[in-house]
């Protein structure tokens, strides 16, 4: 079959937005089930017991720089700086791990310190389901960034003109971080803040 | 196809299956009229499974306080009928159509990703296997086809059956996303040239709508069946109301997929029939414009109603009102729709035969269906008929009378392409219409017993209720349709190899799956074809441009190889969904197979241009 | 075709006249159900119309326009009618808008609560029954509603178990009863008499075995209900009713573990129905049966034979525990005490 396209994109590229779409609904479910149990159900501990917004923030800005320096390693390596792109890519790839292991560290500390399982109430339920989907996203990010990076120091096989792999990784990568932030204001912001309804 | 620039680390032989043949090739193949017929054929039997357990459900209900059937086994049967029909029976059945028809509609090779398309089926027949394999392994899923929490979560239904509808439909979801995927990017991608947007033949607009819809709604149920799956195996509150769950929720995310989901049901039976129509009255279709329109609009509203079936659960006289205000609007797109198929056969020479017979079936059925649903909306007078046979009635009249009359009309009209024969009419039309006067006599009486406060799901009922002359009929006309759809099967049957030899272009068609040999060569077209107008085909033989001599060979086409891993891939999703229900290392174990495989499946070489 | 349907139309006008079944909506006893029955009406008639007209124009076109041997008639070759497309979109439009408008101010009419009901009735639904409490009046009862005629009522609906829904097709149309969401209706019924009601929402194996009835009474004859149903339950003095009492209140056959007897010290259950006077209901087990010697006995004896999977046979020591189970005379002697609960 031939590589020509009607569209002239490449078809893989078509298949990464459509799956971000359905990915979108995906988490919308998710929020929207977090936002219907709001202040529902046994209220301790909840939100404003267990978030410690200066820690989560720390690792938000980690996770939001993460995705600039996915650009710069996307830009280096269209202009075939293979060298540059190593670097941002293990930049990239640290931050995404970095943010991981924050997660890690909250759920441990929610868990054993503020005693919050997703069995104990609505929120543990709804908050582990929601942020663990995403943990698992970054999770699946990082595997495939490294992959990418892997490949690129053995066989020296990404270049400019195979950026295709690269440029589906990075969307997917900037689309989970989107999909943070979003959660970071519905879950945490207006979990603590007084103004909000509880 | 692009290359794949990836390569391991390490030396691994993974090459692709070489001309396999026999069962091998079925199971390897990427080809998507294979993989199509696949789809077809699974699809079906599944059909007839769900029809057995309708048969069941009927002669239980013959007459009053019968005892054929225990109540528990009852409750299994209607929600294992209905889930059978709706995503085993009705959606592959689509599919399949999708499979064989699209790239031959839009002028393409193949669908885009033809492994993901190999991947989809097998996903989709293992998917089946775990929901039917419950018959055997301790009970089925009893909760009904949209299973209400709470009496999903173990407090109350600590058998194993909701497991299996759980990860069943999670799996049957990833089956569909998977060649929605495909399908979006295919008919995005891989038109001819010249073919624009506003020259695709109706079925394939009608089949991206489709997909489009179920890319958006399979999300929305994948995560209430997350969530329960969650509740179930590991505790969690998400439908626990001794932890203040409310149990509204599951009924909102399910319903927000489930009013798309009738749409998904719907729009390829109305793409197949848009295509007969036009085909037999020879004429162009009435209004195409206004068909593709009409499609949009009915999807984007199908996003706005769901709550109609919520209108006694107590959510309010605002939302009422809204709910049925746009509930009702819907029936503006589809008149339109209605309308304009009318309008297509308006002046046109109509040959009489299955197709058409099916398709005006179609027409005359699915409006009744579609009244007794604007009935519904009524959310006042709906607060009488919700749960009751009317419902049973209306979803009957669509799904029967509507999609599965437009899916047995396409699947004679494509038949002679699909197998180069000839059916067998006179057997076509028995067919039709035993199953014709069956559903009216099955569901039709429905409508009666309903406004007589039938309630569904119900295993008996008193003597003195007056619903038993009524239900006695239903359960007789039920086993007309069987004795109609096993007409069905002796004619496939005796005419898949025996038919008389149908030609090219037995039908005087419009589109391009009719310019090629019947059954098309693996490579579809010869020369890819050049696109000028809707209808394309028909045109050009108005003008008398008939076959072009083409230099390309054969065996210069680069097709799809085989595969493997689609299929394994499949396998470790069906272990992993097992292993949910029974054990988690063994789920681990699946994953871990998902993961492996698919690495193999992305570092598989690509088509060597002189591998042959 | 054409004959089919046009019989088929017969057939629905046959049925929404003949509306003497137990259950017919079309048989209203209440301003709500009659309401409905009228809004359907508008509905159906409108869809009628619609109906006929396009089922007609599907015949005609496909019968006309039909290929005929021998015949060379060309098909007439156009594209569409914008004009004629642009009316068949408003005219649906002006069609709807005109029938929605009784229906959208019914839906307020149901959904506005009485201010002043002349009685207030918890529901709450159980796994095959349905509980009837009267918080003003202080009565609980179970299965069989009695309520005053002609008088607005206003129902609560809760339950602590799976979703159920209360229906009384003759006098409104049916409400959900939802865990964690007390949802209310009123009803009215205008004639006194017995009335038809079931849950409508699936529960369970049992759920076509969940019903219930609405007793519709005279001012005077619900007052009178009222006071009997406050009243202690009946000591018995035969001596086959002493020991059925003796029997019920023992720990071995632990019926007093799931069911309340008012004035009795052991009867205090409160799992199944409250049993105080079920010897003066008409039916028995959520309106499956009648409430006579002989029912009551084979209901006593193996009530998950009557009713598939409902608590008492799945979770009574006698029903479980085959050492524990009741002997005939037990059953017998338990029949007599119960029915002697007037
Ligand atoms: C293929 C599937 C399919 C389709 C296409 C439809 C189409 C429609 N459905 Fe149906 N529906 C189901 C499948 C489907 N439904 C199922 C399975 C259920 C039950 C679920 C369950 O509980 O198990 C259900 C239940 C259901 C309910 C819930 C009832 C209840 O439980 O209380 C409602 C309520 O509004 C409803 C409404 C409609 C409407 C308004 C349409 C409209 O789209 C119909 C529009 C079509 C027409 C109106 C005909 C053509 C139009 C004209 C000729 C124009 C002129 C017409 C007028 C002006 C009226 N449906
Ligand atoms: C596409 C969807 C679809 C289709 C095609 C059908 C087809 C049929 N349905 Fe189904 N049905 C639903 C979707 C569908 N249904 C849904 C969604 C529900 C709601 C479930 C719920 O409440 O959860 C439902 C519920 C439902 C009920 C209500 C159950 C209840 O509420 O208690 C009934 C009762 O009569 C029924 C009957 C039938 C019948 C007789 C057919 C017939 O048309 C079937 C025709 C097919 C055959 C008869 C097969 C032919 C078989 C052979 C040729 C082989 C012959 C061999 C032997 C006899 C051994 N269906
Ligand atoms: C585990 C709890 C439990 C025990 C023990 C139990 N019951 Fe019941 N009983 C129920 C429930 C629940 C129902 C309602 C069943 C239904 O209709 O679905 C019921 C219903 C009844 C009814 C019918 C009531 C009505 O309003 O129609 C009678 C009579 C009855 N029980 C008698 C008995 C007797 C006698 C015993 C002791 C031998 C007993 N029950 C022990 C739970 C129990
Ligand atoms: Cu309670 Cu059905
Ligand atoms: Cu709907």
């Amino acid at each position: 079959m031939s590589d020509e396209t009607t569209t002239g994109l490449n078809s893989r590229k078509i298949l990464m937005w459509v799956f971000l779409g359905s990915d979108c609904m995906f988490f919308a479910s998710l929020i929207g089930t977090y936002l219907i149990y709001k202040g529902m159900g046994a209220s301790h501990p909840g939100p404003s017991d267990v978030f410690d917004i200066p820690t989560t923030s720390v690792s938000t800005f980690v996770l939001l720089m993460s995705s600039m320096s996915m650009v710069f390693a996307y830009a280096y390596l269209v202009r075939d700086n293979i060298k540059a792109f190593r670097i941002w890519m293990v930049s990239t790839i640290i931050m995404g791990a970095t943010f991981l292991g924050f997660q890690i560290f909250e759920f441990s500390e929610f868990y054993f310190h503020d005693h919050l399982s997703p069995q104990t109430n609505l929120f543990g339920t709804t908050f582990y389901a929601l942020t663990g989907t995403h943990g698992i996203h970054v999770t699946i990010g990082v595997v495939w960034l490294g992959i990418i990076f892997y490949s690129s120091l053995f066989r020296n096989s990404v270049s400019s003109k195979t950026n295709l792999d690269l440029d589906l990784a990075a969307l997917y990568w900037h689309f989970v971080d989107i999909v943070w932030i979003v959660i970071f204001a519905v879950v945490y912001l207006f979990g603590t803040f007084r103004g909000f309804p509880s | 196809m692009t290359t794949i620039p990836l390569k391991l680390p390490f030396k691994i032989n993974l090459s692709r299956p070489v001309n396999p043949t026999g069962i091998w090739d079925w199971i390897t193949t990427t080809d998507h009229k294979k993989i199509g017929v696949l789809y077809g054929v699974t699809a079906f039997l599944m059909f007839i499974t769900g029809g057995i357990e309708a048969l069941l459900i009927r002669t239980q209900l013959a007459g009053p306080e019968m005892k054929i059937i225990a109540p528990e086994v009852y409750n299994q049967l209607f929600t294992m009928h209905a889930t059978t029909m709706i995503f085993l029976g009705v959606m592959p059945l689509s599919a399949a159509f999708f499979n064989y028809i699209i790239p031959l509609q839009i002028g393409a090779r193949d669908v885009a990703f033809p492994r993901l398309n190999a991947f989809s089926y097998w996903t989709f027949l293992f998917g089946a296997l775990i929901m039917k394999s419950s018959w055997f392994l301790g009970g089925s899923p009893n909760a009904g086809w949209f299973g209400y929490a709470p009496i999903t979560t173990t407090t109350f239904n600590a058998g194993h059956g909701i497991d299996f509808w759980v990860v069943g439909l999670q799996v049957l979801g990833v089956a569909s996303l998977a060649a929605s995927f495909n399908f979006i990017v295919t008919i995005i991608n891989m038109r001819a040239p010249g073919m624009s947007f506003m020259r695709l033949p109706l079925f394939t607009w009608m089949t991206f709508i489709t997909a489009i819809l179920l890319v958006l709604a399979f999300p929305v149920i994948t995560v209430a069946l997350i969530e329960l799956m969650l509740d179930r195996t590991f505790d969690f509150n998400f439908f626990n109301t001794s932890a203040g769950a409310n149990p509204l929720l599951w009924q909102h995310l399910f319903w927000i997929f489930g009013h798309p989901e009738v749409y998904i049901l719907i729009l390829p039976a109305m793409g197949i029939v848009s295509e007969i129509l036009p085909t037999f009255s020879k004429k162009p279709i009435f209004g195409y414009a206004a068909m593709v329109l009409a499609a949009a609009f009915i999807a984007f509203m199908g996003w706005l109603v769901w709550s109609h079936h919520m209108f006694t659960t107590g959510l309010g006289p605002i939302a009422n009102s809204v709910f049925t205000i746009t509930t009702m609007l819907i029936a503006v797109p589809t008149g339109v729709k209605m309308f304009n198929w009318i309008g297509t056969m308006w002046g046109g020479n109509i040959e009489f035969n299955t197709p058409t017979l099916f398709s005006v079936g179609f027409l005359s059925m699915f409006l009744i269906g579609g009244i007794s649903g604007v009935m519904h909306s009524f959310s006042a007078s709906d607060y009488q008929q919700q749960d009751t046979y009317f419902i049973v009635a209306h979803l009957h009249y669509v799904l029967f009378g509507g999609a599965i009359f437009g899916i047995f009309g396409g699947i004679y009209y494509w038949f002679p392409k699909i197998t180069g024969r000839m059916y067998d009419e006179k057997m076509g039309k028995l067919n039709f219409w035993l199953m014709f006067i069956g559903q009216n006599l099955t569901f039709f009486p429905m409508h009666f017993i309903g406004m007589q406060g039938m309630p569904r799901r119900i295993f008996t009922y008193d003597a003195n209720m007056g619903w038993a002359f009524w239900n006695g009929v239903e359960t007789f006309s039920a086993y007309v349709i069987a004795f109609g759809v096993l007409f069905f099967m002796i004619n496939m049957l005796k005419s898949w190899g025996n038919g008389p030899k149908a030609g090219d272009d037995p039908w005087d068609g419009r589109t391009l799956e009719w310019s090629i040999s019947s059954p098309p060569p693996v490579y579809n077209f010869l020369d890819v074809p050049k696109v000028e107008a809707l209808d394309d085909f028909w045109v050009k033989k108005q003008k008398g441009i008939t076959k072009i001599k083409s230099k390309t060979k054969p065996k210069d086409i680069h097709l799809p190889q085989a595969s493997y891993w689609p299929m394994l891939v499949a396998l470790g999703l069906t272990i992993a969904a097992y292993g949910i229900i029974y054990n988690l290392v063994v789920c681990g174990l699946g994953i871990a197979m998902v993961l492996i495989t698919v690495c193999a499946w992305s570092f598989e070489p690509v088509n060597e241009p002189d591998a042959h | 075709m054409k004959k089919i349907i046009s019989l088929s139309i017969v057939f629905l006008l046959i049925v929404s006249c003949g509306k003497d079944l137990p259950m017919s909506t079309f048989d209203t006893y209440g301003p709500i159900a009659e309401e409905q029955a009228f809004i359907f009406s508008i509905i159906f008639w409108a869809g009628m119309v619609v109906l006929v007209a396009v089922e007609a124009a599907i015949i005609y076109v496909y019968f006309k326009y039909r290929r005929r041997k021998n015949s060379n008639r060309k098909a007439a070759q156009f594209h569409g009618n914008t004009k004629l497309e642009i009316l068949w979109t408003i005219l649906p439009v002006v069609f709807l808008a005109i029938v929605s408008v009784p229906a959208l101010s019914a839906i307020w009419n149901f959904a506005t609560m009485p201010e002043n009901p002349a009685v207030v009735v918890n529901v709450k639904g159980h796994q095959y029954w349905f509980e009837f409490q009267y918080p003003d009046l202080h009565v609980v009862t179970a299965n069989e509603l009695h309520i005053p005629v002609g008088k607005q009522v206003l129902i609560n609906l809760d339950s602590n178990n799976v979703l159920h829904s209360f229906w009384i097709p003759k006098i409104a149309g049916k409400t959900d009863i939802i865990p964690n969401q007390t949802n209310q209706m009123w009803i009215q019924a205008d004639h006194t008499g017995l009335y038809y009601g079931q849950c409508a929402e699936f529960c369970g194996e049992s759920h076509a075995l969940m019903r219930f009835r609405v007793i519709v009474d005279t001012d005077e004859d619900f007052a009178a209900w009222i006071d009997h149903q406050k009243t202690e339950a009946y000591v018995p003095n035969d001596p086959l009713e002493k020991e059925g009492y003796t029997i019920f209140m023992s720990p071995k056959a632990g019926c007093g573990g799931c069911h309340m007897i008012h004035g009795s010290k052991k009867a205090k259950g409160r799992i199944g129905p409250n049993l105080t006077h079920v010897g003066s209901r008409q039916h028995l087990a959520a309106g499956i049966m009648e409430n006579t010697q002989d029912n009551l006995r084979q209901w006593i004896k193996d009530p998950g034979k009557i009713k598939p999977g409902n608590i008492m046979a799945s979770q009574g020591a006698v029903y479980m525990d085959p050492n524990k189970a009741l002997t005939d005379s037990e059953v017998i002697a338990l029949a007599s005490y119960l029915q002697s609960l007037k």
